[in-house]
């Protein structure tokens, strides 16, 4: 590299550092502050577990986390399946009628503003009890469907991904040796696209969790998920309970991308000496 | 009658033709598809052409059965329309969204470029962990990282407390509920956004192009404008895009950092729909919002294709 590459990168150095000091600031002191005795933010009164003893006796709080588990658990798995079905469908079943459509379709929840989706699936629900009189009132139902029709277009995509830049040898000669279409997805193509399919999942389990708009749009009275009970508390003004809260989950979050990112290098590395 | 028989007996010999299980690996993910995202935009629609009544749903049908002549009517009003260009408050609510949207987008692109540069010409190992850096805090509750700027930004806040220690002010600055804050919660939340497809076409870029540009006489910034950006191009679209869509419609941020007079379309029609009840005027709000994005919505669609 030339000495003037080289003055370059200390200057982009610099701003990119300068990028992820902007990017964990805000949730180091947030880590930090879950821990002050003090009731008052700024001001620091020792270290202190008490917000996290408050926070598993909040039974408001404890509530909306078991709903919003249960929620984003059915969401992704349910999320899961339809995703990787479209995305299969996608890269791997050629061409057919409303295939542009449904590529279209798969990818515009992913851009959608939530406040649109929100909005219309809650009308679309309504419009559906008054027709069919299912589903009776909005809650747990509600809230699985909306939360799997967005997670599903991000399991699709990476699906798709994961599928096209797989080599297609293996299922081609599964197919030459005579291999049916089911056996040779669930024999070949599903255990080389698992990882794809659990990362998919994992994510989907996250922006269920984390989704306040389509949840408060979509829920009845009774279902609150946590970032709705959150956002009502946050909105009155900061609340060291959940300063305690953001943590564990920003705790959870780390392990979990730590253990997607080291199930995709195995994978990675498993299928090296096929490329 | 000829006509509808042989279609019928082609759909009969087109659907003994097609494997079964290839049809319903197709529809399934396709019905929920246009069941749950593409039929809602149409009740959207059929909703902003009715009136809001006090009533269960609150709204008034658009077809009305008169049993006494046995006849419908058609009643469909365009005043939910009329009334959106009427007011100046929408208007305005829409042209301050697509204004914060706009400077948001730009500034996230000049905060997330370095970034995704530095990521991308680093050595694997280092690329993977910067990478995860990046990706950790887009897994994490997008409300809990507003949150934790509201911490930050109070007025006896730590951005506060740390500029006044330092003695760059004397008392502290109104920051939270100021559009400043709606800016800074945009550019930080969507900044991932933006950051990984820039990275994907920079880590494709061939850096002896710059060099071989150098060789040639090209000063850094010359050789910036001349073959980075121009080869970076799809990804800056991508992320400015990715920014740009889901900024419009934006309500936790601007409710959470932003004061009352930050006026943005996603927390009118949040308004318009909880605290109005008006859901023919929510229902217009949204699709005049959903017509400004259809253009971006589609761009973004075809620049997935070619990147697929």
């Amino acid at each position: 590299m030339s000495s003037t590459t080289k003055g370059q990168s200390k200057f982009l150095l610099a701003s990119a550092g300068a990028g992820f000091l902007f990017l964990y600031a805000p949730i180091i002191a947030l880590i930090i502050y879950s821990f002050n005795a003090s009731k008052l933010v700024t001001v620091w009164g020792g270290w202190s577990f008490k917000w996290y003893v408050a926070l598993f006796q909040n039974e408001q709080i404890m509530n909306a986390a078991w709903v919003s588990l249960k929620i984003a658990f059915i969401s992704a798995t349910l999320a899961a399946v339809l995703g990787t079905m479209a995305g299969f469908v996608l890269s791997r079943m050629g061409r057919f009628k409303g295939k542009t459509l449904l590529a279209g379709w798969v990818t515009a929840p992913l851009v959608m503003p939530e406040v649109i989706t929100g909005l219309s699936l809650l009308l679309l629900f309504v419009a559906m009890e008054s027709l069919f009189g299912w589903p009776a009132g909005r809650g747990m139902t509600t809230i699985i469907i909306a939360h799997t029709t967005f997670c599903l277009a991000y399991v699709a995509v990476v699906v798709q991904s994961r599928l096209a830049s797989l080599d297609a040898t293996l299922e081609e000669a599964a197919m030459d040796l005579g291999a049916k279409p089911s056996s040779l997805f669930f024999l070949i193509t599903l255990p080389l696209i698992s990882p794809a399919i659990v990362s998919g999942w994992l994510l989907s389990f996250t922006l269920s969790l984390d989704d306040l708009v389509i949840a408060s749009f979509v829920s009845g009275p009774g279902n609150s998920t946590l970032p709705m009970v959150i956002f009502s508390k946050v909105r009155l003004g900061v609340t060291p309970e959940v300063n305690a809260l953001a943590t564990l989950m920003i705790v959870a979050v780390t392990i979990a991308v730590l253990a997607a990112v080291i199930i995709m290098r195995r994978q990675n590395k498993v299928e090296m000496p096929q490329n | 009658m000829m006509n509808s028989t042989l279609k019928n007996s082609t759909l009969v010999s087109l659907l003994l033709k097609i494997n079964l299980g290839r049809l319903f690996v197709i529809l399934v993910p396709m019905l929920w598809l246009a069941a749950f995202f593409f039929v809602p935009f149409l009740v959207v629609f059929k909703i902003s052409l009715s009136e809001a009544v006090i009533a269960v749903p609150p709204y008034s049908p658009i077809f009305e059965w008169d049993a006494t002549d046995a006849y419908a009517t058609l009643k469909i009003t365009l005043g939910n329309y009329l009334f959106l260009f009427e007011e100046r408050f929408y208007l305005d609510a829409y042209l301050s969204s697509v204004k914060i949207a706009v400077i948001s987008t730009i500034i996230t692109l000049f905060v997330g470029f370095p970034i995704a540069y530095v990521i991308a010409k680093s050595s694997s190992t280092m690329r993977s962990i910067l990478l995860a850096l990046v990706i950790l805090p887009f897994w994490t509750s997008f409300l809990l990282r507003v949150y934790a700027w509201m911490g930050l930004l109070k007025k006896n806040g730590l951005v506060n407390e740390l500029f006044m220690s330092i003695g760059l002010i004397d008392q502290p600055i109104q920051m939270l509920q100021t559009d400043f804050a709606v800016y800074l919660g945009i550019v930080y939340t969507y900044l991932p956004f933006m950051i990984l497809p820039l990275y994907t076409t920079l880590e494709k870029m061939d850096l002896n192009l710059i060099e071989a540009a150098q060789d040639l006489g090209a000063k850094p910034y010359q050789a910036f404008c001349l073959v980075t950006l121009p080869l970076a191009k799809p990804g800056i679209i991508a992320g400015c895009l990715l920014v740009f869509i889901p900024a419009v419609g934006e309500f936790v941020i601007p409710a959470l950092l932003g004061g009352s007079d930050t006026l943005m379309i996603g927390r009118v029609l949040w308004d318009e729909f909880f605290l109005n009840r008006d859901w023919p005027m929510a229902s217009a709000v949204a699709i005049i919002m959903l017509i400004v994005l259809v253009g971006p919505i589609m761009f973004m669609r075809n620049g997935n294709k070619e990147a697929v």
